[in-house]
This record gives C-alpha cells, sequence and structure tokens, in this order.
C-alpha cells in the first residue's frame, strides 16, 4: 500500500487520532518486549520507528488538519514517538546487559584444570638456611666471610691450639690428601684464622661454609656437612657478649621463646669453653632443650698466633652445624637426605627454608 | 668413666635424697657429658627374693645335668624350680627372680614346664642379673631371710653413673677428682681419699731399677710384697664396684691396681716377682724391638715408646699394657707392684700408634696426678695384705725427678674483665682454693695448681676454673655494640642472585659430594692430557673408588647425583648445583712451617697460600626428560641442547653481565656432543661450555639419550659493574622484517652482531623469529628472518630513515657474510 501518490484528502486522517497512536505505541511495546535477542530487535524497527510506520505515516497526515489543529496533533506524534523510542532503547540496554551476562556464561571455564607447564625450581634448603644466618648477622654489622675447603692443616689445627698430639688430627676424624700441610677443613674455624690474619679488630664476622670430616654416611653423620662460625675480637669482649648474641641469634632462628643454656666443656682454641643448647618450642617431640653447638672466649694463645694483642683485646667464637640446626628445625630426620641430591628433597623446600 | 653412688658417698656427703635429675643438673653444669645414670634397682622388675634351697633332685637323661629344687622364697609353699647351674647345695641361700619379674634385656620371667618338671621362677646368676660377665654359676648369699628382697645384697640397689670427661680434666677419671667436683655443686663435705700416711722412698730399695728417660717417665715408684695366698678372692665389695665400673674382675692382685686406678686416677701395675730376671730399667725401646702384650699380641716398638725391660728385655709397653712374661699368674705369691708417672705426650702416641686405648692409656693422656705414687703403693699393700697375708717389704722405691706445678700470676679482675660478671677478689681466690690451688698476693695473686690439675698453666685457665664454678649460667645476657659492617660479599650475593634465578628457571638444587672416581674422567671423554684430570687425591678416602676431589661440578652431577635420581624413577630432572672445585696449584714448594708463638710473616703466609689448590666455585646444570612438561594442553618438549646454553645466559644475566657482553660460539670440548657443544664467554674470555652431552658420555655413564648439561666458572666473571640508566624514548618504533639468505655455516650469532653493527644507533633491538631451510633457496643456503625495531630519542622516524637504517644493516651482512635479501 502506498499513501505517496494517494490524493490528499482530510478525512484520511485517521492515523492522528489518540486512538490510533495510543495503539501503535502499545504494539510497539509489546512487539519489542517479545523480542529475545538484539538481532530480533533490530528487525522490528522499521515496523515501529521507520518511515512506514503508523507514527510516522501519522505525522504525515498532520498536513491534511486545519491550521488550529496542526499544534495539537504534531504535539501527540512527537509524544507517541518519543515513548516507542524510549521503548525501544530500553529494551536495547536491557539485552545488551543480557547479552553480555550470557557470554560471560558461555564462556565459563574449568579453573581447576592443571597448568604446570613451566617446571618449578627449588633451592637447597642448606643453602636458603645458610643465607638467613648470614643475613641475620649481617643485620647485626658483621661480615659474612669465606675460606678454602682444602685448608692449610695450620691454620685448620696449628693456629686454633689443636696441637700435634692432638687425636683429632688423626685420619679417623680428617681427610688428608696428597699434599703435604693441607686436610680438608674439619670445621669453619679455620675461616677466624684467616680473618684475624688479615684484619685488626674490631672483628665482627661469621663463616658459613662446607666442612669434612671422615665419619661414613649413616642417619646422622656425613663425611660432608656444613657449619657456621662467629667470631668477635674488640677491646672488652666478655663472655655475656657471647650470650647475648647466641641468645638473639636463638630467638631469629626458633622463636622469641628461645634462649641458650650452656655447659662448661672443653674445646683447645677457646677458654672458658661451653657447650650450648637451646630451648625449642616448635620440636616435633614437643618443646625441649636441643644441642646447638660450641662457644666461648677466644684462647689468647689463638689471638698471638694470629698476631693480636690478647692483653688489648678479648673475643669469643661459636659454631654449629647447620645441617644439625635443618634436622631438628625443620623437622628432616635422615641426614642422608641432606646430602644424597633427591631432588624431591629440595623440591619440597621450594625457595625458602 | 663410670661408677657407682655409693662409691662416691664415701668421699663427699651428698645430700640423702639426691634424684638422678640433681645429680645429672650438677654433673653437666661441672662440665661433664653425662652418658647415663641408671638406677639399678630398677633395671630387674618384680620379686627379686632371697631363697633357701630346700631340696635338689637331679635329673638324667638330657644332654646336660639338670637340677629340680624346691626353695623357700617366705611366700607359703616351697617353689619349684629347675636350673641348670651346680654350684649349690641344700640349705644355700640363693637369689630368686619370682613368675611375673623381668630381667635386664626384656626377659620376662614366667611360670612353665621344662624338663618335665614345672619351674616356677629362677635362681640368678650374677651375669642374668646384669652384675657382670659371670656365667660360671647362681649367686650363693652368706646371709639373708628367704622371701626378702634380694637387691640390697648383690649390690642391686645403687646408682650407676656414667659420664665422658673432656680430654684436659684427667683428675675427673677418678672417684678421687669426681667427688671433689661433686662436693662444689652441692657445697658438701669432701674426703681426700689419697690424704693417707704413706711410705716415703727407702734409701735402700726393694727392687733394682733405673730410669734412663726422665722424661717420658717422671717417677717410678714400686714396693714388693712376698707369700701372698694366690687363691684369695678379691672381696665382694671391691668386684661389685669394678663390675659397677665396667671393669672385669681377673684376681685381687689385679682387681687391686684396677680399683685403685679408679679410687685414686694411679694406674698401676703387679709384676710376677719370682719371673723378673735382673734389675729393672726403664728407657725408650729400641727400634725394631718386640714385645708381646697381655692381649697376645707380638708389637714392633717404635723409637718413642716408652719399655721397662729386665735382663731378657722389654717386659711391658710402659703406662699401656704389660707384656706376658712378667705378668701375674694364677700362682703367684711375691709380687712388684709399681706405681709411675709418664710422660702424657708419650703415651697418647704409644696408644694410637698400637692402637691401645686403655683405661691405663685414658688417664695418662689426660694427665695424673705425679704425687700419687707412694699412696697408691701403700693403699695396695694394706688391701693386698689385709685379704691374702704375705709379708711387705719395708724398703719402698722412689725414683722421683718430677717438676712442681709453677706459680701463675692472676690480676684478680681479670675472671670479671672476661665473663663479664664482676667478681670480687675474694671470691676469685675462694673459688680458686676450692680447686685446690693456693692463693698467695694480692695484685696480682700468685696462684700455685694442684699437683693434680697439669691444665692449669696460663691466667685464663684460671679464669675458666672462676667462671664454671661460680655457674655459667648466671652470666648475663648482652649484645655487644654494632660496629659497622659490610654484610655479604659481591661475590656471596652473586651466588645467590644466580642461585635464584636457575631455581627461578626451573632448576632444583642438589648437592653432591666432592668425591670422585678416577675412572669418571674416562667416561666423560677427557683426553690423556686433560687438565681435568690432575686432581688432588685423599690419602684415607672413604671409598677406595672415589680418592679424588673434583676438577669439574659435572663429573659427580652426572655420574652420581644424577644418576641416583633416575635410579629412584624421577624421569624429568632439570638440576643444578653451586659448589667449589679443587684445582692444585701445580707448585712443588710445600708450605713452610709456621709455629704458634707469633703471626706468621706476610711471607711466610702468602708462600702458604700459593702453595694452597684454586678452588674457585662453579655453576653445573643437568636437564633430561621432558623440560617442558606434556599435560591434558598437549605434548610437552624434551630439554634440548638449546635449554643448556639458555641457562648459561641466565646465570650471566643474574650475575650482573649484559647480554651484549656475552658471547656464544661452537665448541669441542669434552663431554660435549662435538657438534651441539657451545663455549660461553663474557668480553670474549670463557667462562664455561653448555650443550648436549656426546653420546659416548652419555652411553658409558648410561644416562637417557640427549643429556644436556652446563658448567660455569662463577669465580671467572668479571664483578658486575654499576649499571648505567638508559633515556627511555616515546616516540614511536619503526618495525621493519628481513629475511637473509646465507651459507648454513653462517653462525646466527654473527648474523645479528652484523645486523646490528650495519644498523647504527637507530636499532633499538633485532629478534630473530624464523630460521628456514631448503634447496630451493640455494643448495646449502637458509633463511634467517629478523624483527627490526628502529627508535629514534627525540622524533618521529620518517619511513625513508628507517628503511635507510634497514639497508644498512642488511649490507653490513650482505658484506661479511654474502647475504641477500630473500625475494629481493
Amino acid at each position: 500500500m502506498s499513501y505517496r501518490n494517494d490524493p490528499y484528502d482530510p478525512k484520511q486522517a485517521v492515523l492522528l487520532s489518540p486512538d490510533s497512536l495510543s495503539e501503535a505505541v502499545a504494539a510497539a511495546e509489546s512487539a519489542f518486549a517479545a523480542a529475545s535477542d538484539l538481532d530480533g530487535l533490530g528487525a522490528l524497527k522499521p515496523a515501529h520507528l521507520g518511515d512506514r510506520s503508523p507514527v510516522s505515516l501519522a505525522r504525515r497526515e498532520i498536513g491534511s488538519l486545519p491550521p488550529a489543529a496542526k499544534s495539537d496533533a504534531g504535539k501527540r506524534v512527537n509524544e507517541a514517538r518519543q515513548a516507542i523510542q524510549g521503548a525501544f532503547d530500553a529494551r536495547h540496554a536491557a539485552l545488551e546487559v543480557e547479552q553480555a551476562a550470557k557470554v560471560l556464561v558461555e564462556e565459563r571455564v574449568d579453573v581447576t584444570l592443571p597448568w604446570d607447564r613451566r617446571p618449578r625450581g627449588a633451592r637447597h634448603p642448606l643453602t636458603t638456611l645458610m643465607e638467613h644466618m648470614g643475613d641475620l648477622f649481617a643485620g647485626m654489622g658483621y661480615d659474612v666471610v669465606e675460606g678454602p675447603e682444602l685448608e692449610l692443616e695450620w691454620a685448620n689445627f696449628d693456629a686454633l691450639s689443636i696441637g700435634p698430639d692432638n687425636p683429632v688430627r688423626g685420619t679417623m676424624d680428617t681427610f688428608y690428601v696428597d699434599l703435604p700441610g693441607l686436610v680438608l677443613r674439619t670445621h669453619t674455624s679455620p675461616g677466624q684464622v684467616r680473618t684475624m690474619l688479615t684484619r685488626q679488630p674490631p672483628i665482627y664476622v661469621v663463616c658459613p661454609g662446607r666442612t669434612y670430616r671422615s665419619d661414613e654416611l649413616d642417619a646422622t653423620h656425613s663425611p660432608v656437612f656444613h657449619q657456621i662460625e662467629g667470631l668477635v675480637v674488640d677491646e672488652g669482649i666478655t663472655m655475656a657478649h657471647l650470650r647475648g648474641t647466641l641468645d638473639h641469634f636463638a630467638k631469629a632462628m626458633f622463636g622469641p621463646d628461645a634462649r641458650t643454656r650452656w655447659r662448661p666443656h672443653y674445646f683447645p682454641f677457646t677458654e672458658p669453653s661451653a657447650e650450648f643448647d637451646v630451648w625449642f618450642a616448635h620440636h616435633r617431640d614437643g618443646p625441649r632443650w636441643v644441642e646447638w653447638g660450641g662457644c666461648g672466649m677466644v684462647n689468647p694463645r689463638v689471638l698471638v698466633a694470629c698476631g693480636i694483642d690478647p692483653d688489648r683485646y678479648s673475643g669469643f667464637a661459636f659454631g654449629m652445624g647447620v645441617d644439625r640446626t635443618l634436622m631438628f628445625r625443620n623437622g628432616v630426620g635422615d641426614m642422608r637426605d641432606l646430602v644424597e641430591g633427591d631432588a624431591r628433597f629440595t623440591v619440597n623446600f621450594g625457595m625458602e627454608v | 668413666m663410670k661408677t657407682s653412688l655409693s662409691w662416691l658417698r664415701d668421699y663427699v656427703s651428698l645430700p640423702a635424697g639426691l634424684s638422678t635429675e640433681e645429680l645429672d643438673d650438677a654433673l653437666t653444669n661441672l662440665g661433664m657429658e653425662v652418658e647415663s645414670i641408671v638406677d639399678q634397682a630398677a633395671t630387674v622388675q618384680g620379686d627379686l627374693v632371697v631363697g633357701k634351697v630346700l631340696t635338689i633332685e637331679e635329673l638324667t637323661g638330657f644332654k646336660k645335668p639338670i637340677r629340680f629344687c624346691t626353695v623357700d622364697v617366705g611366700r607359703g609353699a616351697p617353689q619349684e624350680i629347675v636350673c641348670g647351674a651346680r654350684n649349690f647345695a641344700v640349705d644355700d641361700l640363693v637369689v630368686v627372680i619370682l613368675p611375673g619379674g623381668e630381667l635386664p634385656g626384656g626377659f620376662k620371667i614366667g611360670a612353665r614346664k621344662t624338663y618335665g618338671r614345672n619351674s616356677n621362677g629362677m635362681i640368678c646368676s650374677a651375669a642374668e642379673l646384669g652384675l657382670g660377665s659371670d656365667h660360671s654359676g647362681i649367686i650363693v648369699l652368706p646371709t639373708g631371710t628367704p622371701g626378702a628382697d634380694a637387691r640390697p645384697l648383690v649390690g642391686l640397689d645403687d646408682v650407676v653413673v656414667d659420664v665422658e670427661i673432656t680430654p684436659d680434666r684427667g683428675y675427673e677419671m677418678s672417684l678421687r677428682g669426681l667427688a671433689r667436683e661433686l662436693s662444689y655443686s652441692f657445697e658438701a663435705a669432701y674426703t681426700d681419699p689419697a690424704l693417707i700416711a704413706a711410705a716415703a722412698g727407702t734409701a735402700d730399695v726393694p727392687h733394682a731399677v733405673t730410669v734412663e728417660d726422665t722424661v717420658g717417665c717422671d717417677r717410678f715408684s714400686a714396693r714388693v710384697v712376698r707369700g701372698i695366698d694366690p687363691n684369695a678372692p678379691s672381696p665382694d665389695w671391691m668386684q661389685r664396684r669394678l663390675v659397677a665400673a665396667g671393669i672385669r674382675t681377673i684376681s685381687l692382685p689385679v682387681d687391686i691396681t684396677n680399683y685403685l686406678m679408679l679410687e685414686l686416677g694411679q694406674p698401676m701395675h703387679v709384676f710376677d716377682l719370682g719371673r723378673l730376671s735382673g734389675s729393672l730399667v726403664v728407657r725408650r725401646s729400641r727400634p725394631g724391638e718386640k714385645l708381646t702384650t697381655l692381649d697376645g699380641v707380638a708389637r714392633v716398638l717404635d723409637a718413642e715408646d716408652m719399655v721397662i725391660c729386665d735382663d731378657t728385655g722389654p717386659i711391658s709397653l710402659a703406662a699401656v699394657m704389660g707384656g706376658e712374661t712378667s705378668e701375674w699368674q694364677p700362682d703367684t705369691v711375691d709380687v712388684l707392684l709399681e706405681a709411675a708417672h709418664w710422660d702424657p705426650i708419650m703415651v697418647g702416641r704409644t696408644a694410637r700408634r698400637h692402637k691401645l686405648f686403655s683405661e691405663a692409656a685414658k688417664r695418662w693422656e689426660r694427665g695424673v696426678d705425679p704425687g700419687l705414687t707412694l699412696v697408691a703403693l701403700e693403699r695396695a699393700v694394706q688391701i693386698l695384705t689385709a685379704h691374702a697375708g704375705g709379708t711387705v717389704d719395708e724398703r719402698v722405691l722412689d725414683l722421683d725427678h718430677r717438676t712442681h706445678p709453677s706459680v701463675i700470676l692472676l690480676d684478680p679482675a681479670l675472671p670479671g674483665q672476661r665473663v663479664g660478671v664482676p667478681y670480687p677478689a675474694s671470691q676469685v681466690v675462694e673459688l680458686l682454693e676450692k680447686v685446690g690451688c693456693t692463693v698467695t698476693g694480692v695484685e696480682p695473686l700468685e696462684v700455685t695448681p694442684p699437683s693434680w690439675r697439669p691444665d692449669l698453666v696460663a691466667p685464663i685457665d684460671l679464669v675458666e676454673e672462676v667462671a664454671r664454678l661460680a655457674g655459667y649460667n648466671d652470666i648475663p645476657s648482652l649484645l655487644p655494640p654494632a660496629r659497622g659492617g659490610s654484610g655479604i660479599t659481591a661475590a656471596q650475593r652473586r651466588r645467590r642472585t644466580v642461585g635464584r634465578a636457575m631455581a627461578e628457571s626451573g632448576y632444583v638444587e642438589v648437592l653432591s659430594y666432592p668425591f670422585v672416581a678416577p675412572a669418571l674422567a674416562d667416561a666423560l671423554g677427557y683426553a690423556t692430557d686433560d687438565p681435568r684430570r690432575s686432581a688432588v687425591r685423599l690419602t684415607n678416602p672413604l671409598s677406595e673408588e672415589e680418592p679424588l676431589l673434583r676438577t669439574s661440578l659435572l663429573a659427580p652431577l652426572l655420574g652420581v647425583t644424577l644418576r641416583r635420581n633416575l635410579s629412584r624413577g624421577l624421569r624429568d630432572l632439570a638440576l643444578y648445583e653451586i659448589g667449589t672445585v679443587f684445582l692444585p696449584s701445580g707448585s712443588t714448594t710445600p708450605p713452610p712451617v709456621m709455629g704458634v708463638d707469633r703471626r706468621p710473616t706476610d711471607a711466610e703466609w702468602d708462600a702458604a697460600n700459593a702453595f694452597v689448590p684454586a678452588q674457585p666455585w662453579h655453576l653445573a646444570a643437568v636437564l633430561t626428560g621432558e623440560f617442558a612438561p606434556s599435560g591434558w594442553w598437549g605434548a610437552g618438549r624434551a630439554a634440548i641442547w638449546a635449554d643448556a646454553i639458555a641457562a648459561a645466559r641466565v646465570a650471566l644475566s643474574a650475575a650482573g653481565i649484559a647480554d651484549a657482553r656475552v658471547t656464544v660460539a661452537a665448541a669441542a670440548q669434552t663431554p660435549w656432543h662435538p657438534g651441539r657443544c657451545a663455549a660461553v664467554s663474557v668480553d670474549g674470555t670463557v667462562i664455561g661450555y653448555a650443550g648436549e652431552l656426546h653420546p659416548a658420555v652419555v652411553s658409558a655413564l648410561d644416562l637417557p639419550k640427549r643429556t644436556v648439561a652446563m658448567e660455569l666458572d662463577l669465580s671467572a666473571i668479571p664483578a658486575a659493574p654499576v649499571v648505567e640508566g638508559i633515556r627511555i624514548s616515546a616516540f614511536p618504533p619503526a618495525l621493519i622484517d628481513v629475511a637473509l639468505v646465507l651459507d648454513r655455516t653462517v653462525p646466527a650469532a654473527e648474523v645479528e652482531a652484523a645486523l646490528a653493527s650495519g644498523a647504527g644507533e637507530l636499532l633499538e633491538s633485532v629478534a630473530l623469529f624464523d630460521v628456514y631451510e631448503s634447496d630451493q633457496l640455494g643448495e646449502g643456503k637458509r633463511s634467517l628472518a629478523y624483527k627490526l625495531i628502529f627508535r629514534a630519542p627525540d622524533r618521529t622516524l620518517t619511513s625513508e630513515e628507517a628503511l635507510a637504517a634497514r639497508d644498512a644493516a642488511v649490507a653490513a651482512v650482505a658484506a661479511r657474510h654474502g647475504a641477500t635479501l630473500r625475494g629481493a
């Protein structure tokens, strides 16, 4: 049906009637509401808002009205058109939200699927623990020093007042090599000697590292193990400073309840000497004292051998097994796990200890 | 040192209700390591009672004689007990454990049928009660009431204390010393068992003795007793104490010497006077001299050993063990008792040389009171004659060359200055006197240590005694003032960063022993002149198979650790290790002899260190199996040569070395595949190698095919520079791709370097995005396609500028390597 060529006839202005317009609005509203998606809604648009839509045709009829009626009719048509446009826009917005929500639902995945496409590495807990200990002392103003593992016998024994007849120098305890005067260091204490030979007090150092004794490997012994040695040489250093340092260290390693208990002992390189236990509240088998290491005031004979005036300076030294510390701190039951290089042991620790 | 509490109480008035814990604490705080404190009453559970044998019926027809007894155990009807021992008769008093009881070792006693009879309980031997090794028969008690607790009658009411003594305190290896120490802890009265009147040496001697070496033997004393009853047994109380101390009882004379060694700390020896030929000579052994010691071992002696000789030659390895020919015998009636004082260093060396760590040697090595010889002899003579009769020779031999302790001058403030507790001078004096020192003078104090404390020679030794007796656990806890330090070194920081970077790249850190087998060098394909074959060798390796110290980390990492992981069923492995290797210095000048009475000179110290093998830190990594795992997403990716090189680049980058300073070049180095090995260099110096392992190495070590590895010398990487900031351009980049056709033999790394040099300053980055090989490009050719990004710091580049730079880049590659633009 074409209106364009219809002859003008005012009697035909039926579309402008308020009833017709209301009907057109109602029809558009119900059609839009019925549209289930944006495409369907778009397809309805020409029929209700296009050139041939009832409101557009009604607008054309305005010209046929007497001038007095034009304004009123124009207003009516505009209101109807706005209502239809409003209904369209509202439905369009609603469908857009619906559509976006639907896409999100459709794109849902199983987030529990594994995605370990890059293998994760790990650091050995002994490495991490030694770093942890070194950092703690660095924070207290110490230097972290090191020395060779294949060490001068003089630095490993003689300078530390471990005389030629001391049984620990026997082959049951010490690894010797086919080069005279050298041993695999039996402790990190030669680190003390090297430090004192190359600098004057004040000396505040720790020396973590690998050590060797000719023990067969079993659940509690390894021929290769690790120690950390501490040495302070300064004016007025006392056993009280040693105790304070060890207590601080113990708290940092084992928690605020930790403290140390000393037992008089004998070491050739310290006097007075002590072995010390640490109170470890988080032990796997319940809170208890655990043997931790040895300590004492640097024997003046050691200071003399290292060129430090024993009348002016005094010092303390301490040492403990890192492997042993790891074993009770982290509940590792078997020394062999530390040294056999099984990747699963390391992976368990990840990047921290 | 093991002893019973009741014996200790003979000399120190310990509190009556002393608990095990109090005793443990006291010993520990005195500096002894408590091995065990055992209340023996608790070692036998249940009813252990005195029984009176009523009837004995001999059972026959069994492999051995068996007795069926009825025993009055003071509980209703007589107990029926089957017993295999025969050393008792009707009316004897025996020790019976009743059903429900338990002997040491968890041996439970019940009522059972055996040898056809009912047996309710058991008649016990000393061995079964844990009272020694005597299995020869059951215990027959001298007195007792049937049914009464038998424990006190056999010594099972005592507490046995076992302590470890530190090597400096020989005096604690005796009841005399232990009791003295405990008297400090409990402020208890102490009786010194050595304070007895002892016969002094006489001019006329009971037996002629010459001491030729008074350094090795500074005192030699002896007495003679004749006509003892050779069958006289050791008294029960002595046997019981010896058994509690873990010492076997042998005979009265020998038991007496052992008993006095425990009581006083003075080891002694008893000779059969009748078996000595002529006078005795105490001297060093002559090299090659032989002696069969009491343990039946024929020993070749060393010139340093001390021996006691008679006319026949050496008859005793002095201070360590007697010889067979002069020893007490079951029929010995005339004895020569010897108590001497030997050089502790000599004894220690002799004991170690002959591996004879006797109870005597342990005491000599730690130091024995040289003032005890006559006291010990007096005690020995008294006990011996009291139990075995005999006539004491009135003459006493005493060859005394000992030196007396020197006076130590002690500033009374020194203990306070070293310990951090302000001990008043009066307390210092009091504590030193307590341990037996004589103190005179005021400032300084003049301190003479007692004869049993050879360990007290310097002021610091006295400081230790003050601190120990005043109590270690009263020392306050103070932090020293911070003095400012520099924390960790650059090398330590580098190892941490590299380790972390490796771990973050998927590698797992492992630690390997540095001990390697010589055969590994062959397995790794080292040439005969490969410097890595030159290794330090352990003279006492734990395993004769692995005597060498590693010269590369890969040797033990591949040869031991990787193989162990594979043998445990792990297939996809990425391992790394950071550690030292041991490279002999090549120096043939051994370290100079350096004393300890002064600092070595710088020249001495430098010479000594020049001999120490270099021990650089290395990083090694090995990869096998999948490096990118397969999964539900699809296939994974096997580790290849390129991963090893990438790991080296990661490590160098973490070490602070810019990519531009790192070059990678084809190399032929064992143990790698000659066509898949890269030398990795920094500033042109080779730092290490990476790539796929040689198939022969893989086969020799039984590793999975295509295993790849990398090793770098971390110590050889130059120090990381201070990194300079760059200016970031905010102008847009110009992206141009070029595909170059070249001979396949031209390394990609060189093409990239040529592009970079030709492109000039406008080049921001160059990245290879395609490698295409085809004969259509020409025989032996390949195409390398690069994405070039150009950018100017101050303007938007025109396309003419970018193309000009591109052309310059391509021209450089064309000039150097004959490249043509693909499709041009």
